[in-house]
């Protein structure tokens, strides 16, 4: 399925949902946590403005691959937890195909051409 | 997938539209819950606390920004932005009273005539007929493929439909009816006699139709039979008009041509019964075989009936028209008469119903159609005219990060406002013209159906979104194109930008001028033909000339004596009234229409070949009644009195008949025979020729004493000094006087008895000269706003022109020719344009080419005319210019 009205899915930003989807698939987690988990995993190549995060959240709440739900934070903070919905799992299986398929294909023309 | 979309979307949806506030305030704390996060993480990393708050910050983003485009996924943003640019385009075109107010009104009359003509094309020609299952049920006529008679559909003979009822029972079921009936209803509580359209039917033809009674019941098979007791079915108009919506009025007695009758149902209000010959005026309906005489019932040669048709399943109506054709051929070789006709050919009840107003409703579409492109190229002229006045704004907007689409969408809100209120008042307007419509044709077939439904409705909203579209859209991309910078640079001596606008305007005109060129053509021909309707001479002075008819019920009339003393004396006490100077009777009046034919032979000439004859136009008349309705007696004599009864076998035949038939020859002192009784009578004289229809040339005729040949009804005719329409009322008593029960009918003046028969043609004419003249006007108003514009755009350079010492009638006659040249190539489309689409509508003219070479220079002549005189006022106005003043301007 294409990401429809987000960016390009190779720039940093444009990747964000994907990189959300991944963070997700492990655990549901609020919004700094998913910020946070993406500047670390990525050792802060991918400092995207963290900002960003909740509109584009608000996008994949509205295509139904996450849902959110109002909880208490390890530190005892009332926050919003976002979690995978099995239309989000899917999503993030079709992404990483093709993303795979790209990178790939991509990788092969840089280094044969 | 779409479903589980929605499942998921739909509450978040509905909430972000009604919990707006919490969503905001959710977003918020998602944004402080991460700031402060992300400060107790800086804290933590050795930040000062203002250091911490700010570097949180910076990291987070433009806050109201992301806040924004959060909101902007909670996509009712669109809705809202309608809203506000609904908002901006109510207050713009509220500043511009005098713009808004002359386009709604361009857009009113288009729409407003469009929406009443699609209403009435589609309750009358597209609607179904209220019967069940209508698609399936047809007519059946009779063809005489010889041409004989300049019409292919006739009615049919009893004979005939008998054989081909039984023997297609297979394919469809068939009911006889004949819808031209009368009678004189009388009698009953006082109530004033009248005379009430009727039909005969077979008792199957309810049945078949679908159609039950409201009350009581059908004909069945006893009441359809010869020697049953009389009954009749009455519409549920009647039964409210003339028995005040009696409940107990089935099985009640009603007097017929003085023979009681037993009401035995009352039709539904929805029933009406229109075909090609009539019948939606019929009030009574009697079983056939019970009324027809049993002559009529059996023979071949006389056509009063109309075959209706249920088709079965799976039989086309060219299957049953085939086997009905194939078995016409049959008959008409066991009765070879000429009377007898050699095929059959059908159409769907709801083509008959129809097909005469198919063509001119059509093109009254096309006109409408016009005047509504015409109307929205007004519009979208005045909103380039619009647009380029506000080209500055449109550059600053665009200049502040206006978006393109948001610009455009602004100027489609417009349009759309503009051709929505027009649309609002448009449909008032059509409410009053189809109020209008269905009070001035009640003649009109399916009248009754006319009416605004959903279908018209969905129709108005696509006519409204068309003309916001089209007017819209002609004007957004008309300015602004592309360069912010330009736009904000152009002033008025800089006047490149609006010159394009200007050429576009043009385009526009041309368009709309060749559009009026056709309307203008089309109503000229339509209007030539009306004149040529009205002016040809119908035989006889149409002025005070009043005409009555009435039918002496047989029952009460049994002897010709005493037809005769009612004729005597209903003719002497007319012609003694004072203000009458003559009175006389006739079977039927010139224009009243076909009233019967026969085929003759001439006893003196070789006898023709068995079957063929000559075919005269009958009418009965009494000695009086030439000189009473101003035919000239051209040579011989009139009947004499005593010519009656036994004696009335003398004749007089027109002069067309005398050329005719003999051609060289006196034929007074000759005898005619019809061909198939063999009665003989002599022909006494000639006289001129008469029009039974207006539209008609006449036919030969033949007069023959009313007192006598069988005649029960006529017209009178009073020929008054002045003021005919006085004379109905004391004529009305005399009748009254002679036999209280016996109703008149057709009380008119002969002027309003030929108007009548003319009123398609003047209805046509006048409604597409309206819509002409409208188209006219705009295309004025058109030319006359381009050039002022174009002045308005040029003063400076014309002041600078004046000041140079240019000639002031140069330059008028520089303006006029620009003014000019949209017009005039608005004409060279426009005349081939209608030079073809005239051809559509030939069928109906009268006597009038398509390719009028007077209609066509006088339109040409007239367009010019008014196109000169629109573009004078600017161009005056340019050449008188001040060149100071017009400098200063700036």
């Amino acid at each position: 399925m294409p990401m429809g009205d987000m960016p390009n899915s190779l720039s940093p930003a444009g990747a964000l949902p994907l990189l959300i989807l991944r963070v997700l698939h492990s655990e549901p987690l609020h919004g700094y946590a998913i910020a946070q988990r993406i500047h670390v995993l990525s050792s802060d190549v991918l400092a995207v403005e963290e900002g960003l995060l909740y509109p584009t959240l608000q996008k994949m709440l509205l295509k139904g691959w996450v849902e959110a739900k109002w909880g208490i934070s390890e530190t005892n903070r009332k926050v919003r937890f976002y979690r995978l919905t099995p239309k989000g799992k899917v999503q993030l299986e079709q992404e990483l195909a093709s993303y795979g398929r790209i990178t790939h294909a991509i990788q092969e023309v840089l280094r044969t051409a | 997938m779409r479903v589980e979309h929605w499942i998921y979307t739909i509450p978040l949806r509905l909430r972000a539209l009604f919990h707006r506030n919490r969503l905001d305030s959710e977003l918020d704390e998602e944004f402080r819950d991460h700031v402060e996060r992300q400060i107790e993480f800086n804290l933590a990393a050795g930040m000062s606390a203002e250091e911490a708050r700010l570097a949180a910050l910076r990291k987070l983003g433009n806050a109201p920004l992301l806040r924004d485009q959060t909101r902007a996924t909670w996509n009712w943003n669109g809705l809202e932005q309608f809203m506000h640019d609904l908002h901006i385009g109510i207050r713009t075109l509220s500043r511009t009273p005098g713009f808004t107010l002359i386009a709604v009104l361009v857009m009113a009359l288009g729409i407003g005539a469009n929406v009443a003509l699609f209403t009435v094309v589609r309750s009358v020609l597209l609607k179904p007929l209220p019967y069940s299952d209508p698609g399936r049920l047809v007519v059946i006529y009779e063809a005489d493929l010889h041409g004989q008679h300049p019409a292919p559909w006739l009615p049919v003979d009893a004979g005939s439909f008998w054989e081909w009822q039984q023997s297609t029972q297979s394919l469809a079921q068939m009911a006889l009816v004949s819808p031209f009936q009368g009678y004189n209803v009388s009698g009953e509580g006082g109530k004033l006699p009248e005379v009430v359209e009727a039909a005969w039917c077979t008792d199957n033809f309810f049945p078949l139709l679908g159609v039950r009674p409201m009350m009581g019941r059908s004909f069945t098979q006893n009441d359809d039979k010869p020697g049953a007791p009389a009954t009749a079915m009455i519409t549920a108009n009647f039964w409210r008009r003339r028995f005040a919506s009696d409940p107990a009025i089935v099985g009640k007695a009603m007097w017929l041509d003085a023979k009681p009758y037993t009401i035995i149902g009352v039709l539904p209000s929805t029933f009406v019964y229109s075909g090609a010959f009539g019948g939606a005026a019929d009030q009574i309906w009697t079983p056939v075989r019970h009324e027809a005489p049993a002559s009529l019932l059996h023979t071949y040669g006389d056509h009063e009936f109309l075959a209706v048709a249920r088709l079965a399943p799976g039989v086309s109506l060219a299957t049953l028209a085939a086997r009905v054709d194939a078995l016409q051929k049959q008959i008409k070789l066991a009765h070879p008469e000429p009377a007898v006709h050699p095929g059959a050919i059908g159409r769907t009840m709801l083509d008959d119903a129809v097909h005469n107003y198919k063509t001119p409703l059509f093109a009254l579409l096309g006109a409408t159609g016009c005047v509504l492109l015409i109307a929205c190229m007004n519009v979208a002229g005045l909103l380039v005219a619009r647009a380029a006045s506000r080209s500055k704004e449109f550059a600053i907007r665009a200049a502040l990060g206006g978006g393109r689409m948001r610009l455009i969408r602004g100027r489609l809100i417009e349009s759309l406002l503009l051709s929505a209120a027009g649309a609002a008042l448009g449909v008032l307007l059509a409410w009053a013209a189809l109020e209008w419509l269905i009070h001035a044709r009640p003649d009109m077939n399916r009248v009754e159906a006319i009416g605004f439904d959903g279908v018209a409705a969905a129709f108005t909203l696509t006519v409204i979104v068309l003309c916001a579209l089209f007017s819209g859209i002609v004007a957004a991309f008309s300015s602004g194109r592309g360069n912010v910078l330009a736009g904000l640079q152009e002033n008025s001596r800089a006047h490149s930008g609006g010159r394009s606008r200007a050429l576009l305007r043009r385009l526009l005109l041309t368009a709309e001028v060749g559009l009026t060129v056709v309307l203008l053509v089309g109503a000229g021909l339509l209007l030539k033909s009306f004149q040529h309707l009205r002016s040809s001479d119908i035989g006889v002075p149409v002025d005070n000339a009043l005409t009555l008819r009435f039918g002496l019920p047989g029952a009460r009339y049994k002897q010709d004596e005493q037809k005769f003393a009612f004729f005597d004396q209903l003719l002497a006490q007319v012609r003694a009234l004072p203000g009458v100077s003559s009175a006389g009777l006739v079977s039927a009046a010139p224009g009243e229409g076909w009233n019967g034919d026969d085929l003759m032979s001439i006893v003196e000439h070789p006898p023709l070949p068995k079957g063929q004859g000559l075919d005269f136009m009958l009418r009965g008349a009494d000695p009086g009644y030439f000189s009473a309705i101003g035919l000239p007696i051209l040579k011989g004599r009139t009947f004499n009195e005593d010519e009656r009864g036994k004696r009335a076998n003398v004749v007089l035949i027109s002069r067309g008949a005398a050329e005719q038939f003999f051609p060289g020859e006196d034929p007074i002192g000759k005898h005619l025979k019809t061909i198939d009784e063999g009665g003989v009578w002599t022909i006494i004289g000639v006289v001129g020729d008469v029009r039974w229809n207006v539209a008609k040339s006449p036919n030969p005729t033949l007069y023959w004493p009313i007192y006598g040949n069988g005649y029960s009804f006529g017209t009178i005719v009073v020929r008054t000094s002045h003021d005919a329409d006085s004379m109905a009322v004391p004529v009305q008593k005399i009748v009254a006087q002679l036999d209280p029960d016996l109703p008149v009918s057709n009380v008119m003046t002969l002027r309003e008895a030929i108007g009548k028969s003319t009123i398609d043609s003047e209805f046509d004419s006048v409604l597409v000269l309206a819509f002409a003249i409208i188209a006219l006007v705009l295309a004025a108003v058109g030319l006359y706003g381009v050039l002022a514009y174009l002045v308005a755009q040029r003063l400076v350079e014309l002041g600078i022109r004046l000041a140079l010492g240019a000639q002031r009638s140069v330059l008028l006659s520089q303006l006029l020719l620009d003014g000019l040249k949209p017009a005039m190539a608005g004409l060279l489309i426009g005349l081939p344009a209608s030079a073809a689409v005239v051809r559509l509508i030939r069928s109906m003219l009268y006597e009038t080419e398509p390719l009028d070479p007077v209609v066509f220079g006088a339109v040409a002549g007239l367009l010019l005319f008014v196109a000169f005189a629109a573009c004078l006022a600017p161009a005056w106005y340019a050449s008188r210019l001040d060149p100071m003043r017009a400098l200063r301007t700036e």
